[in-house]
């Protein structure tokens, strides 16, 4: 059985303005399984942020079911850890507080709050940083308080939207590595927004490939190239060719 | 907090290279201004231009003001050495009215700012009492708590009360949306999602708030001690006036000054600790 399991689901937004609807997400199916590393990949505007606000509960369908885990999703919860596009951290906490925010809601009190934060500060790499508080540190490093604070609430799945969007090419690259070994370590399951093909295929076991306008799924690809993945290799340029002959806007002709 | 510890030294340096004169001038730079002006009133009330009743000089206030504290030469006379009672009196319901308005201020601001329907349904009437000017209650303060501390603290709640809830409110809603969705997201109720994203967002607003409402209830007690009650610096102030004891009217009103600074100032340090997440992320910090 999938972890998640979205059946012909349809997103639409009232347009007051134009007294009509934008249809963001056409009957969209998809399913992942346990331990994958799935990469929403497509333009802006082609409807992977609406899918994964859907799976993180923050939006609902218009018709169609989300369920996660064989629940149908009503509202936000801890069971699905979302790191956002920008680190979203409670400028006001301390970095370990920020990390064990999850254990505040639940009323835990601070000496195990302490004690389990530590553990998945260490996992991000920012030991030494844990009483720093947000605005000291670079947007790379708040990313990383994110992510720890997302894995500390051992969630049945992981959603990632852009989240590295805003770093530069090399500190994105070390967050990439950095992501992998986390996966593997925890036995997470991710589902992963991007817009970047390279971004996509460093990351993912699958990638699943939208259309925009309406958003639609137009091909779920396996992605089994060796890791650490090398993206010079023949392999992975054939994989993102394929990539690219699928975004190409389709030829006017077909439609006709 | 390698780089910190290196670079320290570096930043010393020049500091240490400033010459002497300037960093003399840099410690008196802010006491410039308020000294000529003391000099300038000293020797225009000494010079005869104005009677010398209508405006005592400086070291004439000084004299009284002395004997008000420390009864020195019992100038003062039945206020002689009375002036820590009075303070006492005035701060006491500066303090009190001060601690209601922030109480009901910040709970009814959260309320109004978190749910719509609350303010809904106390807005409307909030809004026609706010135009109303504190000072106009006194009357009703007056038939309805007597001569004392009551109407006083009664008017600093009114004065100090609407700051506070209005800055609540804005605090309330400028709020980050997406905080809370990060909140909603590792499970947090409602009730949990107030105390801690909604209540530490609105703080830096609810100090700025505070800070006016603190003005404001040094107003009003001095006010309400004019005309509403027999003790604390306002009624030795207006008392003053009809004795035609000027001097100790301008110590009254310096003293209120100053009670109005340190009281700012406590808020200012107080915030200081409270808000030390925002230091280096706003231009005052």
């Amino acid at each position: 059985m999938s972890l998640i399991e979205i059946n012909n689901a349809t997103r639409l937004f009232d347009d007051p303005k134009r007294k009509g609807s934008v249809k963001a997400l056409d009957n969209v199916s998809l399913h992942v399984a346990r331990n994958e590393f799935l990469c929403l990949l497509g333009p802006s505007g082609c409807g992977k942020s609406t899918l994964l606000n859907l799976i993180a509960g923050f939006d609902k369908p218009s018709s169609g079911t989300v369920r996660v885990g064989g629940q149908i999703v009503s509202a936000p919860g801890a069971d699905r850890g979302v790191v956002f596009q920008q680190p979203t951290l409670m400028p006001w906490l301390s970095v370990w507080e920020n990390v064990a925010f999850h254990l505040t809601m639940q009323g835990v009190g601070k000496e195990l709050r302490r004690k389990k934060a530590q553990h998945f500060i260490e996992m991000v790499n920012l030991k030494g940083f844990e009483n720093h508080f947000p605005s000291e540190l670079s947007g790379g490093m708040n990313q990383r308080v994110g992510i720890a604070r997302a894995l500390l609430m051992n969630p049945e799945v992981i959603l990632m939207d852009e989240p590295f969007g805003a770093l530069d090419e090399q500190t994105k690259m070390e967050m990439h590595a950095e992501l992998v070994r986390i996966w593997r370590d925890s036995q997470s399951t991710i589902v992963f927004v991007t817009h970047g093909i390279d971004e996509s295929l460093a990351l993912g076991t699958h990638v699943a490939v939208m259309s925009a306008r309406p958003g639609r799924i137009r091909e779920m690809i396996t992605v089994d190239l060796p890791r650490p993945r090398d993206p010079t290799s023949p392999e992975f340029n054939d994989a993102k060719r394929h990539i690219l002959s699928l975004l190409r806007p389709e030829p006017v002709t077909t439609e006709a | 907090m390698t780089q910190l510890s290196t670079s320290l030294p570096a930043a010393q340096a020049p500091v240490a290279a400033v010459p002497l004169w300037k960093r003399l001038y840099g410690r008196i730079e802010r006491a410039i201004v308020p000294v000529l002006l003391l000099v300038g009133w000293e020797i225009f009330s000494r010079s005869g231009v104005l009677p010398p009743a209508l405006l005592p000089a400086p070291s004439q206030v000084l004299v009284a003001w002395a004997d008000w504290v420390f009864a020195t030469d019992g100038n003062t006379q039945t206020y002689s050495g009375h002036w820590i009672h009075d303070v006492a009196s005035s701060a006491l319901r500066v303090f009190a009215g001060f601690a209601i308005s922030t109480v009901l201020g910040v709970g009814i601001g959260m309320a109004i700012g978190w749910s719509r329907t609350v303010e809904r349904l106390i807005e409307p009437v909030l809004q026609i009492l706010r135009p109303v000017p504190p000072v106009s209650w006194i009357p009703l303060a007056i038939i309805w708590f007597g001569i004392a501390d009551k109407p006083a603290i009664f008017l600093v709640f009114l004065g100090s009360f609407f700051p506070v809830l209005l800055s609540t409110i804005h605090g309330v809603k400028s709020c980050d949306r997406n905080l809370l969705r990060a909140g909603a997201m590792t499970g947090g109720t409602p009730g949990k999602l107030l105390r801690y994203i909604v209540f530490p967002a609105a703080l830096p607003s609810i100090f700025s708030g505070l800070r006016i409402a603190i003005g404001s209830a040094w107003m009003l007690t001095v006010t309400a001690e004019m005309v509403a009650v027999k003790s604390g610096v306002g009624y030795v102030l207006w008392d003053s006036y009809y004795f035609l004891r000027y001097d100790i009217v301008i110590a009254a009103m310096v003293s209120i000054g100053l009670l109005g600074f340190l009281s700012d100032l406590a808020i200012k340090l107080i915030a200081a600790r409270v808000l030390r997440w925002q230091r280096g992320t706003t231009k005052e910090a």
